[in-house]
């Protein structure tokens, strides 16, 4: 570990910080603000959007209503990018004449487009044309996250709402949050990113892949293609899916250490923004900052960790001569090193991003047990746009809910009662995720078809199953990317693990937000447990760790703790 | 629900032609016409015009007279239409294997060169393409390099001394040298080296 690498480290964390206040602000205008930010710009485009598809900004939904337009909405995006996908030899700008996808890789790919997982079975420039690439994946990472933060929003205004005298019955209108969404934060974001990012050398063009005569006279086949503006809204959608199958750590993708620190932080930028704005929501902004400060120290806690791993040598080289000071550089890339790698590898799988700068797979067993446990805690550390609040407010409620019962008082958040119907819908929400990750790991470790796709064999291979599922159900979309995962049967499972994984825990979650909507404010009093303070942030903190870990500890103690110390003994398989 | 899935289709449309037609096309446009180096790939030619490579993608590497960059897991190795690493964990026999193979290959290569091997050369990059070597490892072939162009190493470290990129801002990133960049400027000094010395072998 070197100094730079902290001040790295430490640099990264002061700006997401600083850019969590004023963002949030923003966020906040744009969703719930009496009048849009920049009328004058925004203004006209959003009616037009509204115009055209039949749109008022005044119609909200209920809890229901909000639910199946977004469940509507993304069966019919799943259809449009299944339907290029297979088409794809006979759609324009695919100048390589690459050949459609099979039906299973396209039915995962659509899937994990729409759910914002973004796992790729596909193989980035060795599968998809520009046009797939363009419309059929980029459209989605926009809508999805836009899709994501509605959720948020619809489960947040629940909670917040204060219900007039005829009684609040509406949360939002997913159309409007959609439209505002995509207009007002991710096309400008997105568009700016991508300028700066060619500026330092990430491509953007449609040409054909181009033969280069190397200095030692061999050809290399260089692949092309509009990859800055994929780029910036995969880091800032929360989606990762890879332009090229190597993603960020692709020179094309991710040239220089400064395009490395923004798209790393555009990972977290908006989920920590939106703490801030669920503050505004709630009125108080502090309980906005205590769901943030339990995000920031589970993040820091997987920094620290995960840097501490990677700096130890690799054990494969164990009894050669060879000079590992530096950490382990099996799978990373010399300009971004140890520090860089542990930080992104922890940003993309707190956030439900996915993106890599370095192969997990090859990090050492505990480097890589740290992004695992990130994703099985559930995506709530800071998460997915939208996803990771929806999330967090989850394990909220039951923190809320734990301190009640210890006090023996009928637990209260932001003054409403939480009753038995949020909690069995809280734990709906909870249980799904293990049962996904378990249930389908356990089914690939004991047939053919599941261990004949894996790259490692021994406890690492375990690993490599846990990952893939726990990628899946969490809709992060990075991998273990040894694991062949484009067969028929993990294609299937995994894509199925995706749906669940978005469209089980999407609806409990709404549907909380619908059953607080409505409840008579009571008024807080002596026995009222404060939940925006470090008390409570503490104790949010210890709910998350205990309900993942208790959880996933037998599992990843049979893989990546095995394996450290099988590696210890310098074991291979 | 008619109504919803009507909405439903008019956004789809509408944000289709927004998000995926109007915004590549508008990011092409603007980096085609301000940055139109970058944007079609920093590509490098050579005086009569050939693309040589992309000052960004590592290539493949395998006369003693050039710097040689990392093994690559791309393709067949340094596949730029190919990208990836090897995936290998730390218990893995392969990696073992390939690790064992590599330092034996250096070491036969490097006969005079200091022990003991800086790790980037025989570690695999993420992309498969990875274009730079850390400054120790690009160092530590100093004495083949120079010994296979007759020239001093003295002079051979002064080009690589001209070449080092140091951390962005001074903490981002690490220190690194473009291994392609390198033995472009070897050849324009000392010129081009006969072919090669040392029998192709694979880098992975």
């Amino acid at each position: 570990m070197t100094r730079a690498g902290w001040l790295q480290i430490g640099f990264y964390a002061v700006v997401l910080i600083a850019l969590t206040r004023p963002l949030g602000k923003y966020l906040f205008r744009v969703f719930e603000g009496d009048q849009q930010p920049l009328p004058s710009v925004f203004g006209p485009v959003e009616r037009l959007f509204f115009r055209l598809s039949g749109v008022s900004a005044k119609d909200e939904q209920t809890w229901i209503g909000y639910t199946v337009a977004l469940l509507v909405f993304s069966a019919i995006g799943f259809l449009v990018t299944y339907a290029i996908l297979r088409l794809q030899a006979h759609l324009p700008l695919n100048p390589q004449h690459l050949p459609g996808l099979s039906p299973h890789l396209a039915f995962n790919t659509a899937v994990s487009f729409t759910t914002n997982t973004n796992w790729q079975s596909y193989g980035g420039e060795t599968t998809m044309s520009y046009f797939s690439q363009a419309v059929g994946l980029t459209w989605h990472n926009f809508t999805s996250a836009a899709a994501g933060i509605g959720v948020a929003l619809a489960m947040a205004r629940g909670l917040t709402r204060r219900p007039g005298a005829a009684g609040a019955k509406t949360v939002g209108s997913f159309w409007v949050d959609l439209i505002r969404g995509v207009l007002y934060v991710f096309l400008p974001l997105a568009f700016g990113l991508a300028i700066v990012l060619v500026a330092f050398g990430v491509i953007q063009n449609f040409s054909p892949y181009v033969v280069a005569h190397t200095v030692e006279g061999t050809k290399q086949l260089i692949a092309m293609g509009p990859v800055a503006s994929q780029e910036a809204i995969k880091q800032l959608g929360t989606n990762g899916g890879g332009f090229f199958a190597a993603n960020s750590s692709h020179p094309f993708e991710n040239p220089t250490a400064i395009t490395d620190f923004l798209e790393m932080l555009s990972i977290l930028l908006i989920p920590a923004a939106l703490t801030y704005t669920y503050g505004k929501m709630a009125r108080d902004t502090r309980q906005g900052w205590a769901i943030f400060a339990a995000m920031f120290v589970l993040f820091a806690a997987g920094v620290g960790a995960c840097y501490w791993a990677e700096s130890h040598p690799n054990a494969a080289l164990q009894g050669l001569d060879v000079d590992q000071t530096a950490g382990n550089m099996e799978g990373k890339e010399v300009r971004f090193g140890v520090a860089s790698s542990a930080l992104w590898a922890v940003a993309t799988t707190d956030a439900s991003n996915g993106s890599v700068n370095a192969m997990h797979d090859s990090f050492t067993p505990l480097g890589g047990l740290v992004p695992l446990v990130d994703i099985e805690l559930g995506e709530v550390i800071f998460g997915g746009v939208g996803a990771g609040l929806y999330g967090m407010l989850v394990m909220v409620l039951l923190a809320v809910f734990i301190a009640g019962l210890m006090v023996g008082r009928t637990p209260e958040y932001l003054g409403k009662k939480i009753e038995a119907h949020e909690m069995k819908l809280a734990m709906l929400y909870v249980l799904i995720f293990p049962l996904l990750i378990l249930g389908f790991s356990a089914w690939a470790a004991v047939e053919p078809y599941g261990v004949s796709s894996l790259n490692n064999f021994g406890p690492h291979g375990l690993s490599e199953i846990l990952y893939a599922f726990s990628s899946a159900a969490g809709n992060n979309g990075s991998a273990f990317a040894g694991l062949n995962a484009n067969t028929p049967w993990w294609d299937t499972t995994m894509g199925l693990a995706m749906l669940a994984g978005r469209f089980l825990m999407i609806i409990p979650a709404v549907g909380i937000g619908g059953s607080m909507l409505n409840k008579k404010p009571v008024p807080e009093g002596l026995g009222t447990f404060p939940t925006n303070g470090l008390l409570f942030t503490a104790l949010l903190v210890a709910v998350v760790i205990v309900l993942g870990a208790l959880t996933f500890f037998p599992a990843l103690s049979l893989g990546p703790v095995v394996e450290h110390f099988q590696a210890l003994a310098g074991k291979v398989y | 629900m008619t109504r919803q899935l009507l909405i439903s289709l008019r956004v789809t449309l509408l944000t289709l032609v927004v998000c995926s037609l109007l915004y590549p096309l508008a990011v092409t446009g603007i980096a085609q016409i301000l940055f139109p180096g970058q944007a079609n790939g920093s590509l490098v030619r050579s005086s009569s015009g050939t693309i040589i490579g992309s000052r960004l993608l590592g290539q493949r590497f395998v006369n003693a007279a050039y710097f040689q960059g990392r093994p690559s897991a791309a393709g067949n190795g340094y596949d730029a239409a190919n990208s990836g690493g090897s995936n290998d964990g730390v218990t893995s026999a392969k990696l073992r294997a390939r690790e064992v193979a590599e330092v034996a290959r250096l070491r036969r290569q490097n006969p005079t060169a200091p022990m003991p091997i800086p790790a980037a050369l025989v570690t695999a990059s993420a992309s498969g393409l990875d274009p730079d070597l850390t400054p120790d490892a690009a160092r530590w072939q100093v004495p083949r390099v120079a010994k296979a162009r007759g020239v001093a190493p003295g002079r051979v470290e002064a080009v690589l001394d001209s070449l080092l990129e140091g951390r962005s801002l001074g903490f981002l990133g690490e220190p690194h040298v473009n291994v392609l960049m390198l033995n472009l400027a070897l050849d324009q000094q000392f010129g081009a080296p006969p072919p090669a010395t040392l029998p192709p072998e694979p880098t992975r």
